[in-house]
């Protein structure tokens, strides 16, 4: 007698560990893979998982195999033309595969493609940061989802019923089965003439139509959706000026990733608005924040500036929860610092939730620098640092994520 | 007189299940099936996923490798380029098979006759399987190792436990004594306990030993040769006798020798398993059909199925690669059937000893007694090298051209027959290579011998294996091809294999 046990709930994941193992094992590879990837990918993506392709010589499983060469013979099935003694000439040895040619596996020269799914994908993009285990933690988890009401359907479960639609389904039902029979009735019965075999009909008829029916039945209908917090803004500011070179702009867009995913968390609706300045600022799209260069001084004002009539255009504070993050290699016009100091303290830091900046690499700290060390004794909303390698960027956020509420 | 049909429509539910599986295992006892009971699971097809990439082990140990076949399973089954197999099936007691969700009701059936009566079958009687796995314990010695290497990683580190394990998959097919039948084969856990303490004590034992000089020995051995034979067991030879592993190392190697030792005849029977399978479940699922307990749908995806598993493409078709082994192994079964019921008389002249003989008894013994190899040598018969047009190629690297050797006619049907055989000899898979001396009172240089036949020589991935040899042997090692006549022809050194001749 057999056995039969349902194990599709039991999703023990045996697998998981194994892929844990491969990734780790791989981590160089996959690492440069994911880099890549965060590189070409757009700010919003980054949460996603990853095809991650990585050469398919360095996971070669070596086994002992007989080589090419020596005296093989193959049975073959499907002979259409061939008789004893005919012989073949060698085709090129790409060709060769047609005919029998079993190919051994790992000689191909493919690279070995796979697909990372998100919690493995930021992990790796996390390690980078050195982030805090309970930051890792907290980006990572979805949105909490909330069962909402969604209109009302025809099947569901009885505690669901929705008894003011059903009846009111059920008084329609009655009224189009049996109205023209009433019309008829009292038709018959205003007449002298009366046709007591037909009122009896009539009437029982009437008499069969069911109060309630269950086609009649209405049950309320719920669904899940993501919990709508609220809505932010996230401007990137970035200097763009001759200075800002490629690995810079990479380090500066790791910093714009990860209060983007600060972000993601904690707001359903977050906008993007990106903005380059050189001695005139732009708005811009993400690709062109990213990717043009120019050249020329730098008046980092101008960016401010912009950022100021933005928010006052489109983001007012009452709607719109705004963080700013700016990246810069310290470069400034001098007699603009000051001015810079102005505009952040008056109009911008009273309006905004945080404003984080990072100075890459700079060659010697300017007077943008100075500027900004005051403001952070002022505002403690406002945090800055500076960094020479990707894993200091968390620390202009610390004070962000130690922030149980908003 | 026709039934009503055990279900109609294609949903499944656990009920028509037990129904179907009723009425197979009825018509599998009427024809003498003997089988191992079934424990059928119904898996998701991320479950069966995993199955796969473990190797077909129910309960496994992490290793990275699992790893990346999953990927790489997981990659093209969502990209379109794979189906999943409908089945995976357990050579335990109870007999475990899987059932993936999504599939119909006549694909379950098809399964659960493949598997759960076709297969185990021929777990339970094929000479190979008996001799060489004890399905009564797999589980539990899956168990234990899983365990034991889990215990592993966390005294000795992930790290050094995945080395051994990388060397010893490495060599994992050398880890079968092939000639030589092991005295005992697989341990219950308990026993395994008791040799691994006792392994443990032996190492404590050697190391006072080794403490003592070797001199008054000296005299005796004059012929030091060791081992006094050639091992083919690379593996056990490691285990037992490589310098500077540690209890828990041997313990490891063990476990992968004898993994791989259960795997071993699965290896050897592919055509004939999966053909006994297939043989079943087409044989009953017709009987199902001809007593009205299925639908004209039902056998009509079935039937869509089965041709599917047995299609062979040609070899000049882009879908080729290699002989399948559904067909081969279908058709031969199906052959062997039809020599006894309705023998020509070119069967007649051919299979004597099969005509007019009852067909279940004579596939029973050649499911009984046989592998592939002798399978095939015994059985294929010119009817069916016809049916499939069999030809021979030969390819010699020393001439210019491949030549066809034989096709299917009256001259060729013998050395197709024996050459297809010898496709199916395991070796000319895996390279015959056999430990030919260790040097333990010299530099102990562990050799190992190439035998080369017809002249094939070894894939340059040996480099790459020496390299996982020499993680277990942590000694120089060589690895000499030695060809037809005896003569050194290349030979492998690690370290510093620069030097190879």
């Amino acid at each position: 007698m057999s056995q039969f046990i349902d194990k599709r709930g039991q999703g023990a994941q045996k697998s998981v560990v194994n892929r844990q193992r491969f990734i780790k094992r791989f981590k160089t590879q996959i690492k440069k893979a994911v880099n890549d990837a965060i590189n070409q990918r757009g700010i919003t993506d980054v949460a996603k998982g990853e095809k991650i392709s990585i050469p398919a010589k360095d996971l070669l499983e070596p086994r002992f195999t007989p080589g090419q060469g020596g005296v093989v013979e193959r049975v073959l099935p499907g002979n259409d033309i061939y008789q004893t003694g005919d012989t073949i000439n060698r085709q090129p040895h790409s060709e060769q595969h047609g005919i029998g040619e079993a190919s051994n596996e790992g000689e191909g020269i493919d690279p070995f493609v796979f697909d990372l799914n998100r919690e493995e994908f930021l992990e790796i993009f996390f390690e980078d940061l050195e982030l805090p285990d309970l930051v890792k933690k907290e980006l990572g988890k979805f949105t909490d989802w909330q069962t909402k009401r969604a209109g009302v359907i025809k099947s569901g479960t009885p505690t669901n019923i929705n008894i003011i639609r059903s009846m009111r389904q059920a008084v329609g039902r009655r009224l189009s089965l049996g109205g023209s029979l009433k019309k008829e009735l009292s038709k018959l019965e205003e007449d002298e003439t009366v046709n007591t075999q037909r009122i009896a009909i009539i009437k029982h008829k009437l008499s069969k139509i069911p109060f309630i029916d269950t086609m009649d039945l209405r049950y309320n209908h719920f669904t899940k959706v993501q919990t709508p917090i609220t809505q932010a803004v996230m401007f990137c500011l970035m200097d763009v000026s001759g200075s800002m070179d490629e690995i810079k702009k990479e380090i500066a867009k790791r910093f714009f990733i990860l209060l983007y995913l600060f972000l993601h968390k904690n707001y359903q609706h977050i906008e993007l608005v990106f903005i380059r300045h050189h001695t005139a600022a732009k708005e811009v799209d993400e690709q062109e924040f990213f990717y043009s260069r120019e050249t020329g001084g730098t008046v980092v004002s101008s960016a401010l500036e912009l950022l100021a009539a933005l928010m006052e255009q489109r983001y007012p504070s009452v709607n719109w929860n705004i963080y700013v993050a700016q990246a810069s290699d310290g470069d400034n016009w001098n007699a603009d610092s000051p001015y810079c100091q102005q505009l952040l303290s008056e109009k911008i830091l009273p309006f905004i939730q945080y404003f984080s900046y990072v100075e890459i690499m700079p060659r010697h700290h300017q007077s943008l620098w100075e500027c900004y060390q005051h403001l952070g004794q002022t505002f403690k909303n406002f945090a800055s640092q500076t960094i020479y390698n990707v894993n200091e960027i968390y620390s202009v956020f610390r004070e962000l994520f130690k922030r149980k509420t908003l | 007189m026709k039934k009503t049909p055990i279900s109609t429509g294609t949903e499944w539910t656990f009920a028509t299940l037990l129904a179907y599986d009723r009425e197979i295992a009825k018509l599998a006892k009427d024809f003498g099936l003997d089988t191992y009971p079934n424990q059928i699971e119904v898996i998701t097809a991320e479950q069966m996923m995993e199955c796969y990439a473990s190797a077909g082990m129910p309960i496994g140990y992490h290793h990275w490798s699992f790893g990346k076949h999953f990927f790489n399973i997981e990659k093209m089954y969502k990209r379109g380029q794979m189906g999943l197999a409908y089945e995976l099936v357990i050579n335990s007691n109870p007999c475990i098979s899987y059932l993936m969700e999504e599939n119909t009701i006549a694909m379950q059936a098809l399964v659960i006759a493949h598997a759960c009566y076709g297969h185990n079958s021929f777990f339970k009687n094929n000479y190979l399987f008996k001799m060489w796995t004890q399905a009564d314990a797999i589980i539990d010695y899956l168990v234990f190792a899983k365990h034991y290497i889990s215990e592993c990683e966390e005294k000795y580190g992930e790290e050094a436990v995945e080395n051994i394990l990388d060397a010893c998959h490495a060599l994992m097919n050398y880890g079968v004594d092939r000639y030589k039948h092991p005295p005992s084969l697989s341990i219950p856990e308990e026993k395994i306990r008791q040799q691994n303490r006792a392994a443990y004590l032996e190492s404590q034992v050697n190391e006072l030993w080794s403490t003592i000089p070797l001199q008054p020995h000296k005299a005796d051995q004059v012929n030091n040769a060791f081992p006094k034979e050639p091992q083919e067991n690379i593996l056990y030879f490691l285990e037992k006798h490589a310098p500077l592993l540690t209890a828990w190392q041997r313990e490891i190697i063990r476990i992968v020798r004898k993994i791989s030792q259960y795997f071993y005849p699965q290896g050897q029977t592919k055509v004939m398993n999966e053909g006994w399978a297939c043989f079943w479940h087409y044989t009953l699922l017709n009987c199902l059909y001809d007593e009205g307990l299925v639908t004209d749908e039902f056998m009509l995806e079935v039937l869509q199925n089965h041709t599917g598993v047995i299609y062979q493409p040609d070899y000049n078709s882009p879908h080729f690669s290699g002989i399948n082994p559904y067909t081969l192994g279908f058709n031969m079964m199906q052959d062997i059937k039809r020599i006894c019921e309705n023998p020509q008389p070119e069967d007649k002249e051919w299979f004597p000893e099969l005509a007019n003989t009852p067909w279940l008894k004579t596939l029973d013994h050649a499911m009984r007694y046989f592998k592939d190899e002798s399978f095939i040598a015994q059985y294929l018969s010119p009817q069916l090298i016809r049916q499939l047009k069999l030809f021979m190629l030969q390819d010699n690297d020393e001439t210019t051209a491949l030549r066809i050797n034989a096709i299917h006619n009256e001259d060729g049907y013998r050395s197709i027959r024996s050459s297809l055989s010898r496709q199916y000899n395991l070796s000319f898979n895996e390279p015959n290579i056999q430990v030919f001396n260790a040097a333990l009172e010299g530099d102990r240089t562990l050799t190992l011998h190439y035998y080369q036949h017809n002249r094939v020589p070894l894939d340059t991935q040996a480099n790459e294996v020496l390299k996982h040899l020499y993680t277990l042997w942590q000694f120089p090692i060589k690895l000499v091809t030695i060809n037809e006549q005896g003569d050194n022809v290349t030979t492998y050194n690690f370290p510093n294999h620069a030097s190879r001749i």
